[in-house]
């Protein structure tokens, strides 16, 4: 039993899909601002932590930051380096991670 | 020790050694690991811990001479008083809870072909990769008089965070107001393109302060501003009239610690705070590794895996390698190469290939206590060029020096240290 438990925590970090190792090689530039896999780093970080966050919710945001919707200080910049499926694999990528 | 005397003795000690690790000898050094990790900053600390996280049943040692690791990024906030060395320094111990096994010791050198390790101690550890990271070091012999003058204190270039920039702190604080600062940067590329003009604008802020009658004078080897020049100058013209002079063209060829004198080619410049940066190349390692392969001084590597060009079975990250195009030497940078090296290491010892990644640069720098500013970058991978590019349209620079900039560039610090080293 217990066995099997560790087994499946280590098979958890090897990605089960091409989009999921996409999306969490993508997440992965994001953790220099947004701490590592999507959660913050410290207790009062200006920023939402993005790990568990809807992933519609992710996806429309980047868009808006790249469309200039949303005003931003930096992420209207680097949103503008993400295609649409990039969006999607990163924003189902960090909505899969644990809070 | 010669390569050669190197090869030898990694031959005939490799039952020794294994023996001594059998014996639980008191070093506690494993004599193997799927990955070994050379150097502990930005790059080596990154690699370390996202190979674990990514394939937790690869065993992972960090090979780190010091005991802390001490971050270059707002280390300029401690010359001027805003910070600490304290808040700076950072412990190996959370690697270690992400099962990474940290040996305090320095890699004398590296057997490519039998893929072996060699500690300052004597032990080695052969590796199935090979991660070097090594920062940078310096060619002191371009600046005539730097060395000695440095190695007596009388001249330090603080562009390595640790001692000299304690010793550089106390220097500004014991000039006399109304004595003159003096920073000579070398020509790029050098690590942290926008850090010197940030240090300018530290120390400009501190002697506003405090000794308000007192002069920096910037003398940059390259003919302007390097990064984020527009938003320098403004801060530099709107917040430092009168203390920060600016002058491009103006490379150091000598210093003299007697009459305090920086040499240019065509004048002689006196101050009563020299610092001086001399260029840099890849860091000592890489040279003793064979891992440089441009100008004598950078190394180039493969951007999809990160691996080097010269040592196949070897990753180079950070300041030391040859930057692909509008790529920055910094801490971010370094960061991100650790992640390409890491997934393509998890991918190639787990049998698959490796697929290329988008990494992303973003580097804050402080004009005042408060205010800071920023650049952006988003580096893809080009199949035509073989290289990372920056994606058109993408990046960029802050609108303005804002106090919200100031707390981003915190968050930014503070989150980049736990992602590295937490």
């Amino acid at each position: 039993m217990r066995f099997l438990v560790l087994a499946a925590a280590a098979l958890a970090a090897i990605p089960a899909t091409a989009q999921e190792l996409q999306g969490r090689n993508l997440a992965a530039a994001c953790s220099i601002c947004h701490g590592t896999e999507g959660r913050s780093a410290t207790n009062d970080s200006p920023l939402i932590p993005l790990a568990g966050l809807p992933r519609d919710h992710i996806a429309t945001q980047m868009r808006a930051f790249r469309d200039g919707k949303r005003p931003a200080t930096v992420m209207h910049q680097i949103a503008k380096g993400y295609s649409d499926p990039q969006i999607e694999a990163l924003a189902a990528w960090f909505a899969a991670q644990k809070r | 020790m010669k390569r050669r005397e190197f090869l030898k003795f990694a031959g005939a000690t490799a039952g020794a050694s294994s023996l001594a690790s059998l014996a639980g000898c008191a070093s506690a050094v494993p004599s193997k690991a799927r990955v070994v990790v050379v150097g502990g900053g930005f790059g080596g600390a990154t690699a370390a811990k996202y190979i674990r996280l990514w394939d937790p049943s690869l065993d992972v040692v960090l090979v780190e001479r010091e005991s802390a690791f001490t971050s270059c990024p707002i280390s300029n906030l401690v010359l001027a008083g805003y910070s600490s060395m304290q808040e700076i320094s950072h412990g190996y111990d959370a690697l270690r809870r992400h099962g990474v096994q940290v040996v305090q010791d320095e890699a004398v050198a590296i057997d490519a072909q039998r893929r072996v390790v060699r500690l300052g101690r004597g032990d080695d550890i052969s590796y199935e990769r090979l991660v070097v990271s090594p920062g940078i070091d310096f060619n002191f012999g371009e600046i005539q008089g730097f060395e000695a003058a440095m190695n007596s204190g009388r001249v330090l270039h603080a562009w390595k965070a640790g001692a000299q920039t304690v010793a550089l702190r106390r220097q500004l604080e014991q000039m006399r107001d109304g004595g003159v600062y003096v920073l000579s940067i070398p020509l790029a590329p050098y690590r942290c393109p926008p850090g010197p003009y940030e240090r300018a604008s530290m120390v400009a802020a501190y002697f506003k302060q405090a000794k308000p009658r007192s002069k920096v004078l910037v003398l940059d080897a390259n003919p302007d501003v390097t990064s984020k020049g527009g938003l320098f100058k403004a801060a530099w013209k709107d917040l430092y009239p009168g203390i920060l002079e600016y002058r491009g063209n103006a490379k150091a060829i000598g210093v003299d610690p007697a009459t305090m004198t920086v040499k240019l080619e065509v004048e002689d410049v006196r101050g009563d705070v020299l610092n001086v940066v001399p260029p840099h190349r890849a860091g000592d390692i890489a040279q003793k590794a064979g891992l440089i392969t441009t100008n004598n001084r950078w190394c180039d590597v493969d951007w999809r895996t990160m691996e080097s060009k010269a040592a196949p079975g070897i990753h180079v990250l950070g300041d030391a390698t040859l930057s692909a195009p509008a790529m920055p030497k910094s801490g971010s940078m370094a960061n991100n190469h650790a992640k390409i090296a890491a997934a393509a290491i998890v991918e190639i010892l787990g049998g698959r290939t490796p697929a290329p990644m988008q990494i992303l640069n973003t580097c804050y720098s402080f004009v005042s206590q408060k205010e800071a500013i920023r650049v952006s970058s988003v580096h893809a991978w080009d199949e035509k060029d073989r290289t990372l590019k920056t994606v058109p349209g993408s990046g960029g620079v802050s609108a303005a020096r804002t106090e919200a900039e100031g707390t981003y560039a915190w968050n930014w610090a503070r989150t980049i240290w736990a992602d590295s080293l937490g």
